[in-house]
């Protein structure tokens, strides 16, 4: 069965590799090679689930070595997959979410020039994916993490005409970078730590080294997993990432890519768990974060934005689930599964109503629209009371247990953790609520002679009604019994939290939460007509609408700064160095001038030069016998 | 007894005593390689004095390149037979050694002629004189330039088709004398190879007076350091009574044990030696370039015809480092701490000197010949190292080195104007917007030249620093390092304008070739981009070859 791990990576690479180089010829028959390839990626992932089911949980981690790939002496870097309960679970989510997008992109791309292309990028980005959460060691994952840097990159900036595109991928991949270099450095640092980054010798020999060390690892660990994630520092790329085509905006800036940092901590657990330190780091990035987020998300007006700000709020939740430890794990991976259901789903709703709208993403230019687009709007609406935590739905069960756990962390922490979910949960009831109220319900804002919106076809309907039916179903089947859980404790180690409140307690809060923010979002769009041009708003909300100044901040910080000292290193490198420099070089020219003149043409002189030339050279023979 | 008839018996008795000279034993398949050339060479002078003229072009190019392939091909029989290793030995009455590094440097030095024998062989680039093809060299060598009887050779179509036998003996030359095993044979191979040399100089087809002039200085000065090195090697016979390498290796380590009478006031005398060994690699020095023996190079190199300074840049180099090789380790090995801080001192003033007057150069071909001076000191340094290391790394970096410069000087043949080749530097700006196939593969050469990595010049280069840090001389590599960063200058300079300059309305054209100059060029760039990407197999080819014979 180990043999087919390489499979899940080979079928989507293959189709990449096809579509890119195949030429125009494959043009007509792009889009369904590419789905074809992602759905045989799920066959084989589903076979492999149905035989790693049948197997008790301690024997189910499979390992495929393929080659070396790099042996130089004690350095061995192998290309060898892992394939264990928290690969599994990632390999089917991508591959499961990455074939319906897949086949709704069908519909969604089908007026494009560009269709094969886009399939192609789409296979590629599988295929780094895969490889991300399949490898056996980090610098393997590496590799992968950096191949769906490069898609992302691709992807976003898929409609190159547009400047604003260009600019956001360049954004995208140079924020990135700066999460990479912290993982190229944690690698670095392992190899010279432990001799070795595969993680099994990694992981299992945390207890014997110096915490700094580890604490170091960690936090560049955290570093990686902020640029790739869109965690507070390295946030701002994510929103501009929306000017990719909706369908990369679901799969790989929602659903998956971004969840890469989430993988990353929970499968370096051992690493935190020994290092207290950059585990507090990675709880306090993901708090901010959530609240950063959902503050963001509240003031967009662009549907995709603000569901950008959500996704970044959401992930915020798993980074700090990943970083209350043991407690948390399991609950992180879990939300990540219900979230790549639900958010992809309400990604391709909103897809599907820019479809229907001629590409408005303006929510103050939608209204209304729940009569023109009945299955989106149902589907949307499911995945609308999934994420505010709907009692029932996937997202009740998930991030409830988030919460829980963030109490269960203990003292004042527990506390304000806590506090931040529960906050952050009424927000995002509020600005989800917001967006279907601004889309879906009120008096129409556009205008009916230009605009005739429309219901997708069905092959984009679809793939959102099968997301629809995980954003109801994936949390209570994944609760019972603890299901979810058990099955991930082998890899991730579990243990209940004690939450100073009850279970009841915290649902019962959260309940409380989820019905303020509704109730304000409802007196605010839904009693009121929305405005069809925005207000000025507070001076939060204006902040907000700017992405909480964020771009401000690095455009002083980082541009500025970065201007500043490259202003200086030049200074330095025009007066001082090219000083030396240039000066070296005039004396080389002048003495090479006056060497020149002893080649005079004449004969003679040239023999008078050797016959010195001679003597010198016995002379000093003789002279070193003599000394 | 009379006196008349004492004397009588004196002339008798002497003629009464034939000293039987004994029949000299000769492994005759072992010095094949050079047998071959040397026959081809005399079976060309055949061909010039029986074959009509129009034929002789064609049998001469057959016959020259068949005799190098042959003799490439018994180089290889001979290193398969393991004449390169285990049975390594001294042959031909102890003159010739047949070992790892003289097979080795014949194998270079034939692979070299056999593509310097194509661009001798070119005959497109100029244009035809009265629809007959010509040559890069002159219509009738001993004409007066400029008067009657070359307007008249010119005018029938001639061409110096003799440049074939006698660079072939030219060749022979350079094959005996990386593999000479006593003073004797080093000398004559020296002028073996050195005569033809000062001749093919005085062949340019164009701007024969300054080729004249070359070739004259070229003979002076050649002459001057023939005497000197003979000098030398008298000195030596009186110092250890014998020419042999390994008899005064011999009386260097032991002493001398059975003193000549003849040479009683001499043998062993320190002074003999020292100065002997001077004189000796005084002579070998001015063969390689070396500062202060260089300033023949580049007024030889500019007026010589192109194809004529290729392959005296490549092949004569290789020769005369070979035989420097083999004297130092073979013959001087016990006083190197005698010899090697003066040669340290050499290779210093030979890189920087090179390096540094090459830069304010305007003639490409002055230009290469100071940078062939540069690279002389860096394989110096590596010729220093007196190790197995030292050996096997300058061996590489010949092969490398003959190679680009054969290329790069093809490469100058192809760039004209109508006054011949356009040899001034201003005349190559914008080459690369003109011509951007003859510029990309100049830039490679250069690069090579500069010791860019993936060039076979960074290989080479690295080795022979290698092997000198690793013999302790690690100042030296210091100065070599920026030696090499002087020389970088001027090669990228000729990139840049090249490339980033606006090209002359009246600049020059780039000539098309025949296949000839091409295989020639396109040789070049190969061994210079594999030898670059995959040194490894050759280093260890090298490093196979890099122990001489006793």
């Amino acid at each position: 069965m180990e043999n087919l791990i390489a499979l899940l990576v080979a079928a989507p690479l293959v189709g990449a590799a096809l579509l890119l180089c195949g030429g125009s010829r494959l043009d007509r028959a792009g889009h369904w090679i590419g789905s074809l390839f992602a759905v045989a990626s799920f066959a084989i992932g589903a076979a492999l689930f149905a035989d790693m089911l049948g197997k008790s949980p301690e024997h189910r981690a499979l390992h495929q070595h393929l080659y070396s790939w790099i042996p130089v002496g004690g350095f061995r870097a192998d290309v060898a997959f892992q394939l264990d309960q928290l690969s599994m679970t990632f390999v089917l989510l991508i591959t499961g979410v990455g074939s319906l997008i897949h086949i709704y992109s069908i519909g969604y791309m089908a007026h494009d020039d560009r269709r094969r292309r886009f399939f192609g990028y789409l296979n590629l980005f599988l295929a780094a994916m895969l490889l991300l959460v399949l490898a056996d060691n980090y610098l393997l994952l590496y590799v992968g993490w950096e191949g769906v840097g490069l898609a992302s990159y691709l992807l976003i900036g898929f409609w190159q005409h547009k400047p604003s595109a260009a600019t956001a991928a360049k954004k995208a991949f140079l924020v990135n970078r700066v999460g990479d270099m912290g993982l190229s450095i944690a690698i670095m640092l392992m190899f010279t730590t432990f001799g070795t980054f595969a993680f099994g010798p990694v992981l299992a020999s945390t207890g014997a080294t110096s915490q700094g060390r580890l604490t170091a690892i960690g936090l560049l660990l955290l570093l990686a997993a902020c640029g790739k994630s869109a965690q507070v520092p390295l946030q701002s790329w994510l929103g501009d990432a929306m000017e990719g085509p909706t369908p990369v905006s679901a799969l790989i800036h929602a659903a998956t890519m971004v969840t890469a940092g989430v993988y990353l901590i929970t499968r370096s657990g051992a690493v935190f768990n020994a290092a207290p330190d950059a585990q507090a780091a990675v709880v306090a990035v993901g708090a901010v974060t959530l609240l950063f987020g959902a503050i963001v998300g509240c003031a967009k007006d662009d549907i995709k934005k603000a569901l950008a700000g959500s996704t970044m709020s959401q992930i915020g939740y798993m980074i700090m689930a990943a970083g209350l430890g043991p407690i948390g794990y399991a609950f992180a991976i879990m939300h990540l599964v219900t979230h790549g259901f639900f958010k992809a789903g309400l990604f391709l709703g909103a897809g599907s109503v820019m479809h229907g709208m001629n590409d408005e993403v303006d929510m103050r230019r939608y209204g209304g629209l729940r009569r023109y687009m009945p299955v989106t709007f149902v589907t949307f609406g499911l995945g609308y009371l999934a994420i505010i935590g709907f009692p029932g739905l996937s997202g009740f069960f998930s991030k409830d247990k988030i919460i829980e756990a963030a109490f269960a962390k203990g003292g004042t922490e527990g506390w304000i953790l806590g506090g931040a979910a529960l906050l952050g949960a009424a927000i995002t009831a509020f600005y989800m609520t917001r967006v279907m109220l601004m889309t879906f319900f009120g008096e129409k804002r556009w205008d009916p002679e230009e605009v005739h919106p429309h219901e997708s076809p069905k092959v984009m309907t679809i793939p959102m009604i099968v997301l629809a039916l995980g954003s109801v179903f994936a949390g209570a089947l994944f609760s019972v019994n603890e299901n979810f859980v058990r099955w991930l404790e082998p890899v991730t180690s579990f243990a209940h939290g004690h939450s100073p409140l009850s279970a009841t307690a915290v649902t019962s809060a959260t309940m409380v939460v989820l019905i303020i923010g509704v109730g304000i979002a409802w007196a605010m769009y839904g009693r009121r007509p929305v405005p069809a041009t925005a207000p000025r708003g507070s001076l939060l909300t204006r902040a907000a609408r700017r992405d909480l100044l964020q771009d401000d901040f690095n455009h002083v910080v980082l541009v500025r700064g970065g201007e500043h000292l490259t202003r200086t290193l030049v200074y330095l490198d025009h007066s001082v160095v090219d000083g030396a420099v240039n000066g070296t070089a005039a004396t080389m020219g002048g003495l090479s001038g006056r060497l020149r003149q002893l080649q005079s043409g004449f004969v003679r002189s040239y023999a008078v030069q050797m016959l010195g030339g001679a003597a010198v050279l016995v002379a000093a023979t003789l002279l070193m016998r003599g000394v | 007894m009379s006196s008349v008839a004492s004397v009588h018996s004196l002339w008798t008795v002497a003629a009464e005593v034939p000293g039987r000279i004994p029949a000299p034993h000769i492994e005759y398949a072992q010095l094949s390689p050079t047998l071959i050339v040397f026959g081809a060479a005399v079976l060309g002078i055949l061909v010039e004095a029986l074959l009509p003229r129009r034929s002789r072009y064609y049998a001469q190019l057959a016959l020259s390149v068949v005799a190098l392939a042959a003799a490439f091909a018994a180089v290889i029989g001979l290193a398969a037979a393991g004449f390169g290793s285990s049975k390594a030995h001294i042959a031909a009455m102890g003159a010739i050694a047949v070992d790892g590094p003289a097979l080795f440097l014949q194998g270079t030095i034939l692979l070299v002629s056999l593509v310097a024998v194509f661009t001798f062989a070119e005959r497109r680039l100029d244009p035809a004189a009265h629809h007959k093809p010509v040559d890069s060299f002159a219509a009738q060598a001993a004409a007066v330039p400029g008067g009657a009887a070359e307007q008249a050779a010119v005018k029938a179509g001639f061409t110096t088709t003799e440049v074939f036998p006698i660079v072939l003996f030219a060749i022979g030359g350079m094959l005996v004398f990386p593999a000479a095993n006593d003073l004797l044979t080093l000398f004559i191979a020296l002028e073996v190879f050195s005569l033809p040399l000062y001749i093919l100089c005085a062949l340019a087809r164009r701007q024969r007076l300054l080729s004249q002039e070359a070739a004259v200085k070229y003979f002076l000065l050649g002459a001057f350091s023939s005497a000197f090195l003979l000098f030398g090697i008298a000195l030596l016979y009186g110092y250890a009574g014998t020419v042999t390498y390994a008899g005064i290796a011999e009386v260097i380590s032991d002493g001398a044990k059975q003193i000549d009478p003849a040479l009683a006031g001499t043998m062993g005398n320190d002074a003999l030696l020292l100065i002997g060994s001077a004189l000796v690699l005084m002579g070998l020095l001015f063969k390689v370039g070396a500062v202060p023996f260089h300033m023949w190079t580049p007024d030889v190199y500019q007026g010589a015809p192109t194809p004529v300074t290729g392959f005296m840049a490549a092949a004569t180099k290789v020769a005369a480092f070979g035989a420097l090789l083999r004297l130092l380790y073979v013959v001087l090995p016990g006083m190197r701490w005698d010899w090697r801080p003066v040669m340290w001192g050499v290779a210093i003033v030979t890189m920087l000197g090179g390096a540094i007057v090459a830069i304010t150069q305007t003639d490409i071909k002055r230009l290469l010949a100071y940078s062939s001076i540069a690279h002389a000191g860096f394989i110096l340094a590596g010729v220093i190292a007196t190790s197995e290391d030292g050996i096997s790394s300058v061996l590489f970096y010949l092969g490398a080195y003959s190679f680009v410069t054969l290329g790069a000087f093809a490469v100058v043949t192809l760039v004209r104007d109508a006054g011949g080749e356009a040899t001034h530097l201003s005349k190559w700006a914008g080459l690369g917007r003109r011509s951007p196939l003859v510029a990309a593969v100049f830039a490679v050469f250069l690069l090579a030249f500069a010791g860019i990595p993936l060039t076979s010049g960074f290989a080479g280069k690295f080795a022979v620093f290698k092997a000198a840090a690793q013999s302790g001389a690690g100042w030296l590599v210091v100065v070599g390092v920026i030696s090499s960063a002087i020389a970088a200058f001027f090669y990228i300079r000729v990139i840049v304008l090249m490339f980033f300059s606006e090209p002359k309305p009246d600049g020059p054209t780039v000539a098309v070739p025949s296949p000839l100059t091409i295989t020639a060029i396109a040789v070049g760039v190969a061994v210079t981009l594999v030898l670059g990407l995959a040194p490894q197999y050759f280093l260890d080819l090298a490093g196979q070859a890099g122990v001489f014979v006793r």
